[in-house]
């Protein structure tokens, strides 16, 4: 990672006024990410990693207030105009949804959704624009894309309509993309096949990525670094080799406890992360995963470890008793 | 999954808090509106108000005065006690007929809605025949063989209201005949007229009794369309759409005659409408969620 | 497509049936005989009774029911004892112009209401949204007729901006003609549009909340893109269906705005069948308009499959 990043999001703070009070959904966050590179976010469900994802694009509900910096190529985009934001979007900075069964729109054909993004952005004619619609869907490793073009989402397959919303965020070759649990809704099957995908597609476009998930396996071979959230909080984050060496948020080892893994014995119960996340509206006054951390202690409870750096300043984590130190202090 | 966090935040967004105390003002000024109309239609005879029929050819289109307090209109009758006479026709009309569409149209949905099979498409197919006419077309034929007369009007306008019932208490018998309470009572071997009484009805009556209201303000509008026509009430029976239709022909001259009866009957309509409207939001199972 | 279009032919028949069979028994079943009504206070038992052979009122009633309905699908719906001219020429001499006011209605309903549904879609809960619902609101409560007064006192009496009464054929003078047609059609227009608005608001709010919506913008579109081809294209269905529901109200208030405006139209010549007692011209009437109403009911069913892609590949 560089300095001077593709996209740096600096203090950036997610609140969202509910029926049951305020919900700070994303709790100043910090990352980076350099042109070309990968992060992973990885969390499980209401961490405010999607939330974090609509920061960044400015696709917040109405009524959540957004405070902090997203430097976007030089540019801060809660500060930047509307009409300078929308030419930005779809042309440098894309998207993918998790479920592509609700982010297609029903009544627009497959080809209507792809062209109107590259003419928006790129003034292709209306013949180029096709050409270049079925060159992308044939990327996207989609079998006769010509037809494609006349179809509607309902007449493809959960995966395929995942390939063509990819193909809609590659369109116009972004800088950037992010992913927002690309393949939660998808067949397992699928899966792997998706996440190929878009690996391959950003080594080949030199795009940087950012990819959401909840799977700390999915981030594991695929990105250059990760950053864990837990409760709008980012815990901890490191270049991906080193968080699977040595990994120092009790939290990110119990999401990785939680995986499956092959070398189990058959009907091995899964080691689940015992207890619920806290309830956003009413936050803790000490670290929010103390509750249900093994290694809590007294003062876990009362006070929030802040981002502390680990050997390297790539690799930064808050806890009062990381993983390894703890065992090293213990010893 | 990550639509949770979005779920919380919409919630807030299709809420808004102020709804409840802006309408609060409004729901009592129609309440105030509705009892102080229906006060004045039911002490109509007891009010010391001259004849709604007197004619009085030296005093025709009289300006507001002590002795008619809104005028005459075009036939030297005392305006107001005409526009009070005609609520009482309004009203009559339009709390009658709908009384018909919701004892007809409520028993025949919630057996519908209890009994379904063949029972239920015969309710439902027979009633989408009646919906196969536009309805005023049809009040207006059937009125035309039948005859004028406030009690032919009622009848009419009250056969054409039960498939709209219908339709409610069906809904939401078909809703509340899955829940416990009355699969409870199933279980517990009561009866099905108990059953029907004693547990769907009290239930079925919330989403009637605010779908009535709705009903009696379409009831005054189509009444007052008919009598406006020269279809409904026979003279020289006032009723508010007579009186408008009258009024019509001095709109050059004396607009007010049509424009004074317009505003009662907007005002009452509208606060039917408004009550209504306020007490459906409260029996909407969908709104009572949140 | 094809196989969603012959199911909901199927369908249409019987409802035909029924509506023949409710014109016939209103006219039929209810007190008061046709043959009094025709000779009016003269009648004389003998003339009645010849009168009834001629009209084969002496036959039973399933037999008159037959009989009659065979004329009718012969296209003989009767003749006026009054004027002399069939059901059908009456009708279709008048039916351009209930056809114009209606869909002149219609148009003027859509033009107000779809963009004043998209503005306080796209701003809801603001203050222009609030105001707007209320109108709407307000507006809902307002009869045909008490509007039509209104506006001609408006229009006609104080600005005489526009003729109150009257028309001319638009193959006469078109521009004469609409300015005959303007009134009248904005009476309708303004009892159909509160409709329109508040349930195309609803809907567009719900769709604005959609996925696809927040892609639409995250691929850079414009507003304006979003709100009429993302968002109301989906909607448009709700419009189809609200105009459905719509069609009947707009008939019955087709009938009240001819007679306000004194339009030769079929509203008009209903009114004037039962002020003249002219039954044989009111029960075509009523049967062609029953008929005609459940067609455009079947017309806008088949303008859902249209729209909806789901329903025409028969995925619904």
């Amino acid at each position: 990672m560089t300095d001077n990043g593709l996209l740096s999001v600096e203090d950036v703070q997610v609140d969202l006024p509910t029926p049951r009070g305020n919900l700070r959904a994303v709790d100043r966050v910090n990352l980076r990410v350099g042109a070309g590179q990968t992060l992973g976010v990885v969390g499980e469900s209401g961490c405010g990693k999607t939330m974090l994802s609509r920061a960044i694009l400015q696709l917040l509900p109405k009524k959540a207030k957004l405070s902090g910096r997203v430097m976007f190529d030089g540019q801060d985009l809660l500060q930047l105009a509307p009409e300078k934001l929308r030419k930005l979007r779809g042309r440098s900075l894309a998207v993918v949804f998790q479920d592509p069964m609700t982010s297609l729109n029903p009544v627009l054909t497959i080809g209507t959704q792809l062209i109107e993004t590259l003419q928006e952005h790129l003034e292709l004619d209306d013949a180029s624009a096709t050409r270049r619609s079925v060159e992308l869907l044939a990327a996207v490793g989609i079998p006769a894309p010509e037809q494609r073009l006349a179809q509607y989402p309902h007449q493809l397959s959960g995966g395929m309509r995942q390939r063509v919303a990819i193909a809609i965020a590659l369109s116009c070759e972004p800088r950037l993309l992010i992913a927002d649990e690309p393949t939660t809704a998808l067949d397992v099957t699928i899966q792997a096949q998706i996440l190929d995908l878009l690996a391959r597609e950003q080594r080949r476009r030199h795009m940087a990525m950012i990819l959401i998930t909840h799977d700390l396996g999915v981030v594991a071979g695929r990105t250059d670094d990760v950053a864990v959230m837990y409760a709008g909080r980012v815990v901890e984050r490191a270049p991906t080799p080193a968080l699977f060496k040595k990994m120092r948020m009790p939290y990110t080892e119990a999401l990785l406890a939680a995986l499956p893994r092959l070398d189990t014995a058959p009907h091995t119960p899964l080691p689940a992360i015992s207890g619920r996340p806290p309830d956003p509206t009413r936050p803790l006054q000490g670290c929010s995963f103390s509750p249900r951390c093994r290694y809590a202690a007294a003062g876990c409870h009362t006070e929030k470890p802040a981002l502390t750096q680990a050997e390297s300043p790539e690799h930064v984590y808050a806890c009062f008793h990381p993983i390894g130190i703890h065992a090293e202090a213990g010893a | 999954m990550a639509t949770l966090e979005l779920d919380v935040a919409e919630e807030a967004v299709t809420q808004p808090a102020r709804k409840g105390r802006k309408l609060g003002v409004l729901f009592w000024a129609a309440i105030g509106w509705l009892v102080f109309v229906c006060a004045v239609a039911v002490f109509a005879n007891v009010l010391p108000l001259p004849s709604p029929t007197d004619m009085d050819m030296l005093e025709r289109r009289a300006p507001f005065s002590a002795e008619h307090w809104l005028g005459t209109d075009g036939l030297g009758r005392d305006e107001l006690s005409r526009l009070i006479h005609g609520a009482r026709i309004s009203l009559v009309v339009g709390v009658c007929a709908p009384v018909i569409g919701l004892v007809f149209g409520g028993a025949l949905g919630m057996l519908a809605g209890y009994f379904r099979g063949r029972f239920e498409s015969l309710v439902v197919g027979s009633m989408d025949v009646l919906l196969a006419f536009p309805p005023l077309i049809l009040a207006l034929a059937v009125t035309a063989y039948l005859g004028q007369s406030i009690f032919n009007l009622t009848l009419i306008l009250g056969a054409l209201s039960v498939p709209a019932f219908m339709r409610v208490a069906r809904a939401s018998t078909l809703t509340l005949a899955r829940r416990e309470f009355v699969i409870a009572a199933q279980a517990l071997g009561a009866t099905h007229a108990r059953i029907l009484l004693r547990e769907l009805l009290p239930n079925v009556m919330l989403p009637l009794a605010a779908f009535f209201l709705l009903g009696v303000a379409v009831i005054i509008v189509v009444e007052g369309s008919l009598s406006f026509l020269g279809l409904g009430v026979p003279p020289p029976i006032s009723s508010w759409g007579s009186m408008i239709g009258e009024g019509r022909e001095s709109l050059e001259v004396a607009p007010r005659l049509a424009f004074l009866p317009a505003a009662a009957m907007f005002l009452t309509v509208l606060a039917f409408n408004l009550v209504g409207d306020a007490l459906r939001a409260l029996t909407d199972p969908r709104q009572g969620a949140l | 497509m094809a196989l969603f279009v012959a199911r909901r032919l199927f369908y249409l028949l019987p409802v035909l049936i029924a509506v023949s069979l409710l014109t016939f028994s209103i006219a039929s079943l209810l007190p008061g005989d046709l043959a009094y009504t025709i000779l009016g206070d003269q009648a004389t038992p003998e003339n009645v009774a010849a009168l009834r052979r001629d009209m084969g009122l002496d036959q039973p009633i399933w037999w008159r029911y037959l009989s009659w309905l065979g004329n009718v699908l012969q296209g003989d719906f009767g003749r006026s004892f009054r004027t002399g001219q069939t059901v059908l020429q009456a009708v279709v001499e008048r039916l351009p112009v209930s056809i114009e006011l209606m869909l002149l209605a219609q148009v003027g309903a859509l033009a107000i209401g779809v963009p004043l549904a998209i503005v306080c879609a796209s701003r809801s809960g603001g203050p222009f949204d609030r105001f707007m619902t209320g109108s709407a609101f307000g507006m809902l409560s307002v009869p045909t007729f008490l509007s039509a007064i209104l506006l001609i006192y408006l229009f006609a009496v104080e600005l005489r901006w526009l003729p109150a009464t009257g028309y001319v054929p638009f193959t006469e003078d078109p521009a004469a003609n609409l300015r005959f047609m303007v009134l009248p059609a904005l009476t309708l227009a303004l009892a159909e549009w509160p409709g329109i608005m508040r349930v195309l608001r609803s809907d567009m709010i719900a769709t604005l909340q959609e996925d696809y919506i927040s892609l639409a913008k995250a691929k850079g579109l414009k507003a304006s893109r979003i709100l009429f081809v993302h968002a109301l294209k989906p909607s448009s269905l709700t419009l189809v269906t609200i105009t459905g529901i719509n069609i009947g109200r707009l008939i019955g208030g087709a009938v009240i705005v001819e007679t306000i405006f004194a339009l030769p139209g079929i509203g008009r010549l209903l009114i004037g069948s039962i002020l003249t007692r002219d039954l044989i011209i009111l029960q075509g009437v009523v049967l062609l308009v029953g008929a005609g109403f459940v067609i455009m009911n079947f017309i806008v069913d088949l303008l859902y499959a249209v729209l909806d892609p789901r329903i025409r590949h028969g995925h619904a």
